[in-house]
């Protein structure tokens, strides 16, 4: 099976809009929305909902405060900030400690050493899961609960839900719908991909993501490509991050021009190559085409090399 | 009583000054704040934690100014590229313009790029690191119970032989307490570091994930509990999982950047969920305001929702952007907006 990774390093440089473009042009792909704590691509596809699950991500501590005694040793030993004194009760006794839910971290150790058992760890649902069809093929999607952890789980879950869809439709590819950043969901998002295309804009936050964002690809192995979108917007930047790039061992995926109808399509809730076949459309048909390519490319490598998963 | 009781839990913990400052800030609304401090102060100075003391009497001194004028503002968004870092660095370099002690915070410590607009000379740089076990193999009997109280995979215990990941790590400490033959010690692992200085007048400070870290939380909870200054603009990183909420948590008031488009909707109604769970106060900028369509607008008259500011959709200003310079600067009348936007959030703390 081939996966796509479409990340950005800095956020809102189109990798949604890209990718749903390239669901439209593959016409059998299996997709995967890994931006979870920010997913946008449903908005595009509109998937209809086949089976729906609740993500259990992790745990939080929760106060008995029959049995708090207020001795304080939980605040003491948590390194997190989330067990909290709450001063006084109406009758002048130490009131039970809380635990600021958004502040826990699930590590247990309050619950470990409280020494009357006061403390439990409580199972929490950090947010849903969905498995869809959508006019363009499967999809696998989630949204992590508000203000919620895990999310790095949670994108190892879709993803693992993906490869099983694709196997079971008889996908030859993943495409993988990545987050902003270079943190835990970005991590999880290219563990294991094939090709990470990174899309970026001609801005010098985006040469600086970049430079962020490569040097992660580089770390995990990963192939990467990138593609400046926007590029007319600043000439002579696209070309520096393009030397970046080249000068990184990346591939030039093409570039993509600046072009209200990126925000016309989504308005109509459609991709840019449903839409219109004309301006950025059409860079957007030559790029899938270039990264088709270098997907076939790298699977044959890796299957030369003895690291292909039989598909 | 309360004060008595802080000085003494200082004391017993290791470190120290981490916790002081999270304690200031918690009671900082109580009367007795001020107490705190004082009798803090001379305590702790035999306990050679300076630094809390400083951070005490910051956190302290600073919730006494936000009943008056100083004030803590974070800019974040759900959607990415809404114009964030723009609106927190013009507004940083806007107000340090008209007279105010401006600190800019950049929080998006996975990808940093207020120091491109704003131009800082980093002075000092340190390294922030999570605490990780180191196991002393003399003492450890591989009895296993690190490996059980570790909810993160960091350290589990192979046929009594204990091994660790450090990257996986999130350095609550719990191996170490529970290990009965103290075979665990444990030793910083940096995963970033933070940069300070000056660019022109605001004063600037800056956090710098190593790439291939996962854990950006403990760099931006050291980056908002420092000694701030009077004025302070957290530039957020995007979304809203935990590094927003720890971008947002320790500041008086929020705005959100979001673009009139579907995405932006989407994005923002996240947002505006993360916010009312935090139960803190924001208000929404809708940038590049011309494009798009009215449901941004229609979905924040709906609920409720204040829009101090639209700024339009400009060429001029997507090309200053991306030569990397400020929009206060580049294009006039830029900042009458972001001074309006500051008197809005300042009005808005004192109701």
């Amino acid at each position: 099976m081939k996966e796509l990774v479409v990340i950005s390093g800095k956020g809102g440089t189109g990798k949604t809009s890209v990718v749903a473009a390239f669901a439209a042009l593959a016409g059998n792909a299996a997709l995967a929305d890994c931006d979870v704590d920010a997913a946008n691509l449903h908005l595009l596809l509109d998937p209809q909902v086949q089976e729906s699950h609740e993500f259990v991500g992790g745990s939080i501590a929760v106060i008995d405060p029959e049995k708090c005694t207020s001795c304080g040793l939980c605040e003491e030993l948590c390194r997190f900030g989330a067990a909290h004194d709450c001063g006084l009760n109406r009758q002048g006794m130490p009131a039970p400690f809380e635990i600021e839910t958004v502040a826990c971290e699930g590590c247990g150790v309050c619950a470990h050493f409280c020494p009357e058992g006061a403390i439990k760890m409580q199972e929490t649902v950090n947010g849903q899961w969905f498995i869809s069809e959508t006019r363009h093929g499967p999809m696998v999607h989630a949204r992590l609960g508000i203000a919620e952890e895990n999310s790095g789980k949670l994108v190892s879950l879709v993803r693992e839900k993906s490869r099983e869809v694709a196997a079971s439709h008889g996908c030859g590819v993943i495409i993988v719908d990545g987050s902003p950043g270079i943190g835990c969901p970005v991590i999880a998002s290219l563990t294991g991909a094939k090709l990470a295309l990174i899309i970026t804009e001609p801005t010098l936050s985006g040469l600086h993501d970049l430079q962020r964002i490569s040097e992660l690809t580089k770390h995990f192995g990963i192939p990467a490509m990138v593609s400046v979108n926007k590029y007319d917007l600043n000439g002579d930047i696209a070309e520096r991050i393009e030397g970046v790039a080249r000068d990184g061992g990346m591939g030039i995926g093409g570039r993509v021009r600046y072009d209200p109808v990126f925000t016309k399509a989504m308005l109509h809730r459609q991709s840019v190559v449903e839409y219109t076949d004309k301006g950025a459309s059409a860079d957007l048909r030559m790029l899938w085409d270039t990264v088709q390519a270098q997907l076939a490319d790298s699977s044959a490598q890796a299957t030369t090399t003895g690291e292909g998963d039989g598909k | 009583m309360g004060a008595e009781w802080a000085v003494a839990k200082a004391r017993a913990q290791a470190v120290g000054a981490e916790w002081v400052a999270d304690k200031a800030q918690a009671v900082a609304d109580v009367v007795w704040a001020k107490a705190v401090v004082v009798v803090a102060a001379s305590a702790l100075a035999m306990v050679a934690a300076v630094d809390a003391v400083v951070e005490v009497e910051a956190a302290a001194v600073g919730a006494s100014r936000s009943r008056s004028q100083s004030i803590r503002v974070t800019i974040a968004s759900g959607k990415g590229g809404t114009g964030k870092t723009t609106v927190a660095a013009n507004l940083a370099y806007t107000l340090a313009q008209n007279g105010a002690e401006v600190h800019f915070v950049d929080c998006d410590v996975e990808e940093p790029n207020g120091y491109i607009f704003l131009k800082p000379d980093i002075e000092r740089t340190r390294t922030v690191g999570i605490l990780t076990p180191k196991v002393d193999r003399e003492l450890c009997t591989g009895c296993g119970k690190c490996g059980e109280i570790c909810q993160y995979g960091a350290i589990v215990v192979v046929k009594k032989t204990v091994l660790t990941f450090p990257t996986l790590c999130n350095g609550c400490g719990g191996c170490a307490l529970v290990c009965p033959e103290d075979a665990i010690t444990e030793i910083p692992r940096e995963i970033g570091v933070i940069e300070e200085g000056m660019a022109g007048k605001v004063r600037f400070s800056q956090g710098v994930l190593n790439v291939g870290e996962a854990r950006a939380v403990p760099i931006i909870r050291e980056l908002t509990r420092k000694p701030l200054g009077k004025t302070v603009i957290f530039d957020a990183p995007p979304g809203t999982s935990c590094p927003v909420v720890e971008s947002v948590r320790s500041s008086d008031y929020t705005v959100l950047v979001t673009e009139p488009t579907p995405f932006g909707l989407n994005d923002l109604e996240l947002a505006v969920g993360m916010m009312r769970e935090l139960k803190k106060p924001f208000a929404v900028v809708i940038n590049r305001a011309d494009t798009g369509d009215d449901r941004v607008k229609d979905y924040c008259a709906e609920q409720g929702i204040q829009v101090p500011l639209e700024i339009p959709d400009s060429r001029e200003i997507a090309e200053a952007y991306s030569r990397g310079e400020l929009i206060a600067e580049a294009v006039p009348g830029y900042s009458e907006g972001l001074m309006k936007l500051h008197e809005f959030i300042s009005q808005e703390l004192q109701r």
